[in-house]
């Protein structure tokens, strides 16, 4: 287990957002949270980077309580990429570089360096290193926050959305890229995801949000027309398609 | 070093190459610098004197009031420009500076409160200059009182509302236009020496420093950069947005409280000593910004070189272009300044 969460409750101000959420992430797993708009999916996701700080309940990474440690000691830990972004006057390695402030002292070194490199190879992002962000398209700088996320070399990935600008071929990469990594390092991707059927052929386990609270949380099992249209309110019809599963609105 | 993008590195190499044209280019014209004026030296006997090998004239000359003058320039247009550079990156807003702060309004409300009610102004005219302020002691030091009052005003706001980027420039505003109709309402009460004091004061003088206040400036600007490069990461994580920076480990609130303190502090120094020198925060910043990325990690020293560039010319400008004539350099910054600004937004600052 990498992540456990329990009891955490949030509010902005006075409205409630999240009540007695309860979970685990365990080692090398894509861990996908579910749920409508609005149902605070990335209000969870901040509480998790100590963004936001619950009210009530406990956090602990790998074993360690979250709030007892200090901010450099949870961007070492965890690495997030937020639903929205901006872009800047920096270049694609620069930003991707920022990833790496967590690890570095004074300068970056060589190492530092390298790992850029690689993270901008796997994304296909090379030959973007040295154009500057606000001259790249919307899915082009999704892409380099992903790359940031990933140079930061966390123990948990945090991803809010991380497709919701990509195309069908840049979805299936940039997931198969979370998912690797989470199985090679032996670390966790949490991600935030609306679309259902990429969340079926990636994740290994789930978690449906709703009414501020968790509706069901577990493996495929989990993942069944009752439980999809209840958090949903839409009917719908899970059916297998070259055995891959597919969720199907009725 | 084998797998480093040769690319990025040659890309970094241009910033640093770029930088050094710019501190040769400072050098270059502080020596033309010393030798213009009046006095028809020689760029041979400034490098002369400047080794400590000529008689006497030149040495006063050189030592005593170019130098200074154009230590003064660089000192200054390094801090301002710096001060802007940090404060557009904390407070998220290209905007930010000194001016639209409110701190120089601070410091010429405390300068006038010196001048007319503690007395430091003159109140007879002798032969030459009407303009007499009998005590710049007491005027440098109200006008940082007042400077660093508005900033720490500013900074309170802000911390009560959470810190946000929004309420600290609506507080600099407010704060701003608060003490120039204070000043307004003091100098309506003042004699008319008094008041051309004032507005003398208000015009920023490169001419004004002493070694002793250089030495101060140096000191405090010197530390402010040491501080400011070695929180380059976080402004650079910052510039990518609010939760981008924490998630990255940066403490927001404190690197924004703490940088604009260290900012504010360095620019009222320097207004107290020099007046009020418009623009250079603004410009030294943008222009870099453009040329070399936002990447603090050279922004920084790119613009304050800059800073220091620009004020020295202007400066410079200001002692030759209708010599004898000193004209006010606030003036000349401002002029130069603002078409420069507009010519900048024009190429498309705002695609940001
Ligand atoms: N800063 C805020 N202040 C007050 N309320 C907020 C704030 N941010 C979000 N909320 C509210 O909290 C609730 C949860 O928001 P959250 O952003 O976590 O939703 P989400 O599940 O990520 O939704 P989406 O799928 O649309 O991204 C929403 O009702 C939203 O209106
Ligand atoms: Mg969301």
């Amino acid at each position: 287990m990498i992540l456990s969460v329990d009891g955490v409750e949030f509010s902005y101000s006075s409205r409630p957002v999240l009540k007695d959420i309860k979970f685990e992430v365990n080692r090398g797993e894509f861990f996908s949270i579910l749920g409508n708009n609005g149902a605070g999916k990335s209000t969870l996701l901040k509480c998790l980077n100590r963004i936001l700080k619950p009210q009530t309940g406990t956090i602990l990474i790998e074993k360690e309580d979250l709030f007892a440690l200090s901010s450099r000691e949870v961007a070492r830990r965890l690495g997030y990429v937020a639903q929205r972004y901006e872009s800047t006057r920096f270049t694609v390695f620069d930003a991707v570089l920022l990833g790496r402030k967590p690890h570095i002292k004074w300068g970056a070194t060589a190492r530092d360096l390298e790992i850029v490199r690689k993270v901008l190879a796997v994304l296909g992002l090379e030959e973007f290193s040295l154009r500057y962000l606000d001259e790249l398209s919307g899915g082009e700088l999704q892409k380099v926050v992903i790359a940031r996320a990933l140079a930061q070399e966390p123990r948990v990935l945090l991803l809010d959305e991380p497709t919701s600008n990509l195309d069908l071929k840049n979805q299936f990469e940039v997931l198969k890229t979370v998912k690797k990594a989470a199985r090679e390092q032996n670390i966790a991707a949490v991600v935030v995801m609306h679309d259902l059927n990429l969340a079926l052929r990636f994740a290994d386990k789930f978690l449906l949000l709703k009414n501020r609270t968790v509706f069901a949380c577990g493996g495929m099992e989990i993942m069944t027309p009752e439980n999809i249209a209840g958090v949903y309110g839409v009917p719908v019809a899970v059916e297998r398609l070259a055995s891959i599963p597919v969720v199907v609105p009725l | 070093m084998e797998n480093i993008p040769e690319s990025y590195l040659k890309y970094t190499q241009r910033k640093v190459f770029i930088i050094c044209l710019l501190v040769l280019a400072t050098a270059l014209l502080g020596i033309y610098a010393i030798n213009a004026g009046s006095a028809e030296l020689s760029p041979a006997q400034v490098l002369l004197t400047l080794l400590g090998k000529a008689e006497g004239r030149l040495n006063i000359i050189i030592w005593n009031i170019r130098l200074p003058r154009v230590v003064a320039a660089i000192v200054a247009g390094v801090g301002l420009s710096v001060a802007g550079c940090v404060m557009q990156n904390l407070l998220r807003n290209p905007l930010a500076s000194p001016f639209t702060l409110g701190i120089s309004q601070g410091s010429a409300f405390g300068a006038a409160v010196a001048i007319i009610a503690l007395g430091a102004g003159s109140t007879h005219s002798t032969s030459a200059d009407a303009v007499i302020i009998n005590n710049p002691y007491l005027v440098n030091i109200a006008a940082f009182v007042g400077a660093m009052a508005t900033t720490l005003v500013v900074l309170f706001l802000a911390q009560v509302r959470g810190v946000t980027p929004e309420a600290m420039v609506l507080a600099g505003v407010a704060l701003g236009s608060l003490f120039s109709a204070a000043t307004i309402i003091l100098q309506f009460f003042a004699s008319d020496v008094q008041v051309a004091s004032i507005v003398f004061w208000t015009f920023g003088d490169i001419g004004r420093a002493s070694w002793r206040d250089l030495e101060i400036m140096v000191v405090v600007t010197g530390a402010a950069l040491l501080y400011f490069m070695a929180n380059r990461w976080n402004y650079n994580a910052l510039d990518g947005g609010e939760e981008t920076a924490k998630g990255l480990g940066v403490d927001v609130e404190k690197v924004r409280l703490a940088g604009m303190f260290v900012a504010s502090l360095v620019t009222a120094v320097t207004v107290s000593f020099l007046g009020i020198i418009g623009f250079i925060g603004l410009v030294g910043p943008h222009m870099m910004r453009r040329v070399l990325g936002g990447d603090h990690r050279f922004l920084i020293p790119a613009a304050s070189v800059m800073g220091g560039l620009l004020l020295l010319a202007s400066d410079t400008l200001a002692r030759t272009i209708i010599s004898p004539v000193v004209l006010p350099v606030g003036a000349i910054t401002s002029f130069m300044g603002a078409p420069l600004f507009l010519y900048l937004l024009s190429r498309g600052y705002g695609k940001r």
